[in-house]
This record gives structure tokens, sequence and C-alpha cells, in this order.
């Protein structure tokens, strides 16, 4: 059964954003765009997290953090770049410090571009990434069974 | 009858073989084969009378009350003498009362007193021996092993083993004369003993500290044994007690005789017990070695207090004095809870849980009903037990991690497994369900609440808030043991062969025991409270079943790890993203390499040990008071 | 032990995760409409233990889910003993144990969130503590004007012909001071929270997931239907008006969930222990002075 879809829970990361794409996040759990509908809820916790929500470009300062945040989460799990910093650096890219896109440091399943992005399209992302998701279970349960047949094999 | 001789005069033998020979000569197989040889004699007179219902006997030996007498005189001028060079002149005072009382008792009163039985045996002391033979031969073993290691650690305290195990030995000994005997002169003879033997033991490392809170024992306890002196003086001068000194006459003589010297004595097992207000001499005595603490700071010297407070619970029942002592109990066991609390040595930790758990088993001795004293009984069983355990696997993790902090014992589980492992069953002992200390909780509740409406409420309140509290400050210590840090290297190869050859068999016994409870309760407390109260508290079958059931999920539950090894992928804990080493550091601003180290709470605002012994002591003084002024005026309340 | 009882064990165990489940829905549903929102579906918390049923197993320790595993079980046994109408006191004292088994679980993974997560949870058992044994006590104490000799069973308590409520209303009250405790709610909710984003991240829960998180949510839900069951022993007399303060309470606790902000835990602590000890205390000496003679 696919429940994945009806209970996406996010996690959102602030990589280095001016915090107008994270004001934008936080408007969709308002009542006027009231996510929970959905069944979505802002964890704030990688370990319980389905959708990694990450605002702005990555920088020297938290390449680890980003990629230990995506590590920590369990599969099947998605990653959504909110805003364009978060898409391709903007205009940050040429920084000395930063290093582009969220892409960069980990695999980006949807982007939600934007300056900042409006929570429509945030939500509309979200929903995008609930059918990689189910993608992704099927990937995630082959590619385990071929680790058990290649360790029994052993 | 042969039986109770051999378990009082076997220790002394072997204490006096194991002072002579020189150093340490045959020491270790002596102690072993003597242990085997104890604890075998206890269980056979647990297996042979435990159905006989209370014998007398009148094992009148010739000379035997002089000889009893003169080493009273001799202790007495020992303590006269100690305390004159140590300038400690409240023991100067408190011996010299003592004595005077004691011989002008002799010389007056005493010949006119003819006793007919001398020594006895019922359930209740059957329970004593077997924890007194089991628990305190164990630990005698285990001390083989631990002092060795002591005199490693600790090269500037000279050796004088011998001396150790002779005094361990004879305070076995003295134990074992305690609860056989019937007649309070005999009772009153190996309570001076125990009281001197504390005292040696406290001060064994002779420094300054230990010195000091040696005497700190020695003074309360001395108190205590004014008290038990004044007992006997008022028996065999009030024209009223017709000089009844024997126990078994004593309970069937009617408050009117009876309820004066039970106050009395329980005054003095007030004191030994280490109820506040002196509860001091017990957290000071933790400066001794462990093997110390835990026989006689835990599971037996203390449980001496609380038996002659449960002998007399019938008489004090439904008096002022009684309900008095049920309070000073009860408010022992909420503050000396509370203060647990806020402590983060673990000898400290158990010190002040073993005042706690005296204090309810004095609060249901004193409120007397057949139900209390039933609870009474099945605590000390249970806490004898699980507070041994939990003392040695201290004084091993003490010797192998060089602290006995609890914060230091982070990640045991991975380091010493097993140890920690026993740890974890002693600590569940003393407050899980369904292990041992919860069960007689329960029934204390159930006794409480079924008490006269005069103390109820407020000892109700007391169990309420102190039992939440021990659940606070033992989950906290085992949440530290089984951390599963990622830092694994086992330390636990060097502990020694005696130190585990006691370990196992307690651990063994306290899981046992929770599944022996209701025969323990059926053949020998039962019996013995039906016995004086013609009625008998039992747990109803369904609960016992219940019981079970939980104790068998508890224990099966652990098998799911076996599930749980399958290969899963791990991951680190969430840090906020951070890399963090497996030693939990990691890099943080300006790539500075930080520790992180994670600390209990110890609540020292809500539970301060000053701020709460001050209120315990103001507390239990007025208390006190008032158990004096009951017996004074005679007041017997229903 | 009779077959009705193992009966009334076993409704339990499998009936109350689903009551539990739609009470959890219902209660997201009214919190949203409290905020002026739509909500999720009715059955959302199915879907969310569901789904992580479905996720990937990940640990941070090994025996972290044997912790879990165990406070599960304990959790339906502890409802199922007092739903079978078992002994009040053993009940509670296997709640504690329940919870202990959480709290030991957080402490296993030694991580700094789950660390003063399972230090709360410690303190909640804590304040919570006292408020339930007395009311237990009381109860029995109530029991006693009908029943000879009295009886802790909850079966006889909860069919007591004497309204409870009339008895005991300082510890009632005293009672719902604390409930939100349980039902991990606000002012309470300090060791682990619903709601998104807290200070301690999730708490507890912070280093539990996939189906081990599943299964911290199926015994919470064991556990509000317990709590629903000792709300109606106050009013056992009379089944139709019980129901009707369950409701009533558990609306009432959501519009205070709703309504609070967290309390720290001195405030948490010094409060629930000074309800229970005036409201609680107080109301068990008025009983004792009051029917003096009957108890």
């Amino acid at each position: 059964m696919a429940y994945l879809k009806k209970s996406p829970w996010i996690m959102h990361y602030d990589a280095s954003s001016c915090n107008g794409c994270d004001i934008e996040v936080l408007a969709c759990l308002t009542p006027m765009y009231d996510v929970e509908r959905f069944g979505i809820i802002n964890t704030g916790n990688p370990k319980h997290a389905d959708i990694l929500v990450i605002t702005g470009s990555v920088n020297e300062q938290n390449i680890e953090v980003v990629k230990n945040l995506y590590n920590q989460m369990p599969e099947p799990k998605a990653v959504i770049a909110v805003g364009i910093c978060a898409t391709s650096g903007c205009v940050f890219r040429e920084c000395y410090n930063v290093m582009g896109g969220i892409d960069k440091v980990i695999p980006v399943d949807v982007y939600v571009p934007g300056c900042a992005a409006r929570p429509e399209s945030i939500i509309d992302g979200v929903v995008t990434a609930l059918g990689i998701l189910e993608k992704k279970k099927a990937e995630h349960k082959k590619a385990q069974k071929e680790r058990k047949n290649a360790g029994e094999k052993k | 009858m042969n039986a109770l001789f051999f378990l009082v005069a076997f220790p002394l033998i072997v204490a006096a073989i194991l002072l002579i020979l020189p150093k340490g000569m045959l020491r270790n197989h002596i102690v072993n084969i003597s242990a085997l040889v104890i604890i075998s004699a206890s269980l056979y007179l647990l297996a042979t009378n435990y159905n006989t219902g209370p014998m007398l006997y009148p094992a009148d030996y010739p000379w035997i009350g002089e000889a009893m007498l003169g080493i009273e005189l001799l202790i007495a001028a020992y303590i006269l003498y100690a305390s004159l060079r140590s300038q400690k002149y409240l023991a100067t005072i408190l011996i010299i009362l003592q004595s005077a009382v004691i011989i002008y008792f002799e010389a007056a009163y005493a010949p006119g007193i003819e006793i007919k039985n001398n020594v006895f045996i019922d359930q209740l002391s059957l329970i004593m021996a077997a924890i007194i033979g089991i628990v305190g031969s164990l630990i005698c073993v285990y001390a083989l092993g631990y002092m060795k290691d002591f005199h490693e650690h600790h090269k500037e305290i000279k050796d004088h083993r011998n001396w150790f195990f002779f005094v361990m030995f004879a305070f076995i000994s003295a134990m074992f004369g305690l609860v056989f005997s019937n007649n309070l002169m005999w009772v009153y003879f190996f309570w001076e003993i125990t009281t001197i033997c504390s005292y040696l033991l406290i001060g064994y490392t002779g420094t300054h500290e230990a010195q000091n809170n040696a005497f700190k024992a020695l003074i309360m306890n001395l108190l205590g044994g004014l008290a038990f002196a004044a007992a006997i003086f008022y028996l065999g001068s009030a024209p009223s007690a017709n000089g009844i000194i024997e126990l078994n006459e004593l309970m069937t003589s009617g408050k009117a005789v009876a309820l004066i010297p039970a106050v009395l004595i329980s005054f003095a097992g007030i004191t030994k017990s280490a109820q506040m207000p002196f509860s001091s001499w017990l957290v000071g005595a933790m400066v001794a070695p462990t093997p110390v603490s835990a026989l006689l700071h835990s599971s037996t010297m203390v449980k001496a207090g609380v038996y002659m407070i449960i002998r007399f619970a019938p008489v004090l029942q439904g008096s002022l004095s009684g309900y008095m002592i049920a309070l000073i109990g009860g408010f022992t066991f909420l503050l000396a809870s509370s203060i647990a609390v806020s402590q983060s040595n673990a000898k400290k930790v158990l010190a002040y849980s073993t005042i706690a758990n005296l204090g309810l088993i004095v609060a249901c001795a004193g409120v007397g009903t057949y139900e209390a004293v039933w609870a009474a009984i099945l605590l000390m069983v249970f806490h004898a037990v699980s507070k041994g355990l939990l003392f040695l696997c201290v004084g091993t993790v003490e010797h192998r991690i060089n602290s006995r902090d609890i914060e230091d014992m982070g990640g045991l589980i991975v380091r010493m497994p097993k140890i920690a492992f026993m740890m974890l069953i002693g600590i569940a002992g003393m407050f899980l369900a369904p292990f041992g200390m919860l069960i007689s909780k329960w029934a204390t509740l159930r006794a409480f609440i079924d008490a006269s409406p005069l103390v109820s409420p407020i000892l109700l309140g007391i169990i309420a808030y102190g039992s939440a509290v021990t659940v606070f400050f033992w989950a906290k210590w085992m949440g530290r043991l089984i951390e599963v840090t990622q830092v694994k290297k086992q330390i636990e190869d060097k502990v020694n062969i005696e130190e585990w050859l006691a370990l196992y068999p307690l651990a063994g016994l306290t899981v046992l025991l929770c599944l022996m409870f209701p025969l323990v309760s059926s053949t020998l407390i039962e019996p013995f409270i039906l016995k004086i109260y013609n009625h008998a508290a039992q747990l109803g079958q369904d609960n016992v079943i219940i019981m079970l059931i939980m104790l068998f999920l508890v224990l099966v539950m652990p098998l799911s790890m076996l599930y749980y090894r399958k290969e899963r992928k791990h991951l680190s804990a969430y840090m906020c993203g951070m890399t963090t080493m497996p030693d939990m550091r990691y890099t943080g601003a300006l790539g500075i390499t930080r520790e992180l180290a994670l600390k209990n709470y110890y609540m020292q605002n809500f539970f301060g040990e000053n701020k709460l012994y001050r209120i315990g002591t103001a507390l239990c003084v007025g208390l006190m008071a008032l158990m004096f002024w009951g017996i004074l005026y005679g007041e017997v309340l229903i | 032990m009779n077959t009705e009882q193992i009966l009334s064990a076993l409704a339990y165990v499998i009936f109350a995760p689903i009551l539990g489940g739609l009470v959890a829905g219902i209660d997201r549903k009214i919190t949203a409409k409290m905020q002026g929102r739509v909500g999720p579906p009715l059955l959302q918390p199915f879907y969310d233990v569901l789904k992580l049923f479905e996720k990937e197993k990940v640990v941070v320790s090994r025996s972290q889910n044997f912790y879990v595993l165990t406070y599960l079980v304990f959790m339906a046994f502890t409802g199922a003993l007092s739903y079978s109408g078992g002994d009040i006191l053993l009940v509670i004292f296997a709640l504690t144990l329940a919870h202990v088994f959480l709290v030991l679980g957080a402490y296993s993974v030694n991580s700094p969130y789950s660390y003063l997560g399972a230090e709360r949870e410690l303190i909640q058992i804590m304040l919570f503590e006292p408020i339930i044994i007395l009311t237990a006590a009381g109860m029995y104490m109530v029991s006693k004007l009908t029943i000879e000799g009295g009886s802790f069973r909850v079966w006889d308590i909860a069919t007591l012909t004497t309204p409870v409520i009339l008895y005991l209303p300082g510890l009632f009250l005293a009672f719902i001071y604390v409930l939100n405790v349980k039902l991990r709610k606000s002012p309470f909710d300090l060791s682990t929270s619903h709601h998104a984003h807290q200070e301690l991240v999730k708490g507890v829960t912070t280093e539990f997931s996939g189906s081990t998180l599943g299964r911290i949510e199926i015994a919470h839900w064991y556990e509000t239907v317990l709590l629903m069951g000792f709300i109606y022993l106050f009013f056992g007399y009379n089944p139709l008006i019980a129901v009707a303060a369950i409701i009533i309470i558990y609306l009432f606790e959501i519009l205070v969930d709703n309504t609070f902000s967290r309390f720290k835990w001195p405030l948490a602590m010094k409060s629930a222990w000074m309800i229970a000890l005036i409201l609680g205390l107080v109301n068990l000496c008025a009983l004792y002075y009051v029917k003096g003679g009957s108890l």
C-alpha cells in the first residue's frame, strides 16, 4: 500500500538562505495554506523525515551538515531544493565560499525555483516529490533484495 | 538447638583462626570453605525448622551470663579508652552511663530474675538467619578479592586484613546470636557487639575522616544502646513489669507492660537503622571499604534495628508512640529518597536508598497491623539481597574505573557487560515492577491505606511522593549504565575470581527471590503473622499470576535482541548535522574540537542534601518527642 | 482469571489501538479547527504509522529497538490488565514500568537530544506518579463504603453504585491537571511532542525511526485508551455520564493544549506536586474525616 504518499514528513534545513524562502516554507503551515491537509508535518528531525527541504545555497561551512542530515534519513527519501539559491546558487554562485546549488552535494529530486519561492509552488514541489518517493521505494526494495541475494551467494 | 549453637560459634572460631594465622596464610581457603559451611548451615536450619513454629530452648550454660557481662565491660573499657584518646567526650559520657545502668541492673535486679529460655527460633529469626548466612558469607568471600585490590590501590593504608576478617566474622556470629536470643540481656549483648564491630570497621583505614565517622556511628549507636539498657532496667525495676526480660513472655504480657520497653528498644532500633535524625552516621560510614558498607550498612547490621522494631510491632500497633515511629520511618523514607536524587556518588546514593528503605520498614512496623508487618518482612528480605548485590557491584566497578561517581559509569554495559547487567538486576530489584521491592511496596501501600485514619493520609502522601522520586533516581542511574557508547574497550577481565563468586549467586538470588516470593511468603512470613495476629495477609492468587506474567515478560523480552541483532543500517546520533567522532567529539566553530558530555539532572535546588537533612532532623526530633510523650502518659490510641 | 477477563483483555489488545488512533485523528481535526485550519483526514494517524512501517530500518545502537518493543508490550499489558479488571495498584506500577523502558531506550542511544528527553520523561513520570497513586488509594476508600473490606479491583471500582466523583473531587481535578503529561500535550509536553519543532528536536523519540517510531505511537494509543478508562472510574455509577465526561475532559485537554505554552520542568514539577498535595491530600483527609466511621 502507498501510505508514503499520504503522510510525507518533511525536514527543513536552511543552508544559507536569506530567510525569504524559509518564511515561505513556514507559511505553508499556516491556516492559509495548511499543508497538514495532505498529512505533511514538519518534523525537524532527519530520522523521522521522508523529505528534506533545503533553502539557500551550499557553502563551505555546511557541506558536511547537509550531507549528514541526508545520510541520517532512512530510505526512501527525497530532496527538494526550494528557491533559486538552492537550485543553482543564484547570484551567490560565484562567491569564493559558495559551492552552488544543493545538487553539488547531494542528489536533488525536485527543484522549486523562485525568489522567494511561493508557498503554492513549494506545496506543488512536495506533491511532486511524493510520486518520486513511491518510485524510490520500489527501487530501494529491489536493491535490498539484490543485496540479500548477493549475501546468500556469498 | 545444635544448629543454632553452631551458627553462633562457628563464625567466631573462624574469626579467631583468621586473626591468629600469620600473613593471611590459607585465608582464602578458610574464608571460602567457612562461607560455604555457614550458608549450608543456615539453609539446613531453614529447611528443618520452617514449619515447626516458635521453639524455645533454655541454653542455660554455666557462667555464660557472667562471660557476657565481662565482655561487655571489656568493650566499654575499650570505648572509654578510645574516646578519651580521641577526645570524643560525648562517647565517654554515653558509655559510662550505659555501663552504669547495666551494672546496676545486674547487681540489683538480675539475681531476682529467673530465665527460663535464653534462646528461641521462629520464622522471623529463620528469615534473618538466612539473610545473614547467605548474604553475609557471600560478602565475606567478596571481601577477599576486594581487599586485595584495595591494598594494592591504597598503599598508604596499613594492611590489617587479619584483623579485618576477624571483625567481619565476629560480626556474623553476633548477628546470628542477636536473632536467636530470647533473653533481652543476650540481645543487648549481641547488639553492643554489632555496634563495636561497626565502629572498628568504619575506622579501618585510620584516616582522620574515617576516625571521625567511626565515632559518629559509635555515638549514635551508643545513644540507642543507652535506650536499650534503659528498657532492660525498666523491666527489671518497674513493679508492674515483674522482671520479664524474655521476648516471648514480653510479647504476651500486654501493652501496659510491654509498651515502654518496646518504644525504648524501637528508639534503639531507629538509631541502629539510621533513621533521621541519626541518618548521618550511615552516610558517613561509606568511607569504609565497600564490603563493610555492604555487610554492615546495608544488608545485615542495619537490619538488626528494624528486626527489633518488627518484633515489637504488635505491641506498638495502635499506640501514639507506634504512630510516631511510623511517621519517623515515613518521613525518613521520603526525605532520604529525595536526597538520593541529588547525589552522584554511587555509594552515597546506595546509602540514602538504604536509609529510605529502612524507613519504609520502620513505618510498616510502627503501623503494626498484620498487613504492615507482612510488608515489612518482605521489604527486609528483598532489600538485603538487592542492596548487597548493588554494593558489591559498585565496589568492583570502583576498582576498575577508579571512581564511584555515577557519571563515570556511562556506557558500563559496553565496558563491563556482566557487572553492568548484574547492577541492572540489582537496580531493577530496588524499584521496578515486578521485582522484589515493588512487590513489597505494593503490600506497603495496601497496609498504609488500611492503617488508622490518624496517620493513613500522611503515610499515603509519603509513599506516593517517595516512590515517585525513587523511580527518578534509580532510572537515571540505570540509563547511565546502558548507554551504548561507540568506543568499546572491555575492562572486565581483571575482576578477581572471589568477586565473581559472590556476585553471581547474589544476582541469581535476586531473580530467584522474585520467582519464589509467593513461596517465601506462604511458608515463612504468613505462618509468622498468623501466629501473632490470628490473621494472615495474603496476595490474591490473581495478582501472583499477573506478577509472574510480568516477570516472565521482563525475562523473555531481551530475547528480542536476537532478532534486532540482524544486520541493520547504523547511523550516528543526531547532532544537528554536525559530524561527530565515535567518542562524541565534534568540530565546532573555528575548527576547534569540542567534547560532548552528558550529565544527569541532580536538582540541587529541590533536593539539596543539607536542606532536606535539616528539615528531616527537625521533623523527626519533633516526632520523637511526641513518641516519648506517648509512653510517659501511657496513652493508648485505637 | 476467568474467560470473561481473558476476553476483555484480548478485546483491549485488539481494539484499543484502533480506538486510540481514531481519537488521535479526531484530536488533530479538532486542533486544526481551533486554529482555523482544515486539518488532516480523520485516518491520518493510521496513515502515519503504516507509513512508518514501510520505511527502512535504521538504528543508532542495536539494543534500542528492544526497549521500545518492551515499552509497547508493557503498555498493552497494562491496559489489558486494567480492562480485564485487575488490581489498580498493579496497573499503576506496570504503567511506570512501561515508561521506564521508553526512557531506557532513549538513554541507550547516547544522543544528546534523546538523553535530555529521557531526563524530562523521568521528571514527567515523577510528577504524575503521586497523583495517580493517591487516586487509586482514594478509589479504594470509596469502594469501602459499599464493598465489605474494600476492593482494589478495577471492575469493582468501575461498577460502584456510589458516585466516586462526589467523594474525590479534589483528586479528580488534580488528575485532570496532570493528564496532559501522559497525553503528551502542552503545557506538559516536555519530553517529546506531537507538534512540529520543539527545543529538544523530538526528545525521547529523536533517535527512533521507522517501525520503532510506529511502535511508540501505537503504545501511545494504548495509553490514551487506558487513561480514558481511568476517567471512567470516577463516573462508574452511570456509564452515560462517564462517556460524556470522558469526551468533555478530552476536549478540555485539547483546548488547554492549544492555549498554553510549554512549562519549564521546575514549574511543571512544582505545580503538579503542589496540586497533588493540596487537592489530593486534602481530599483524602476530608474523606477520612467525614466518613471516618464507615471506612
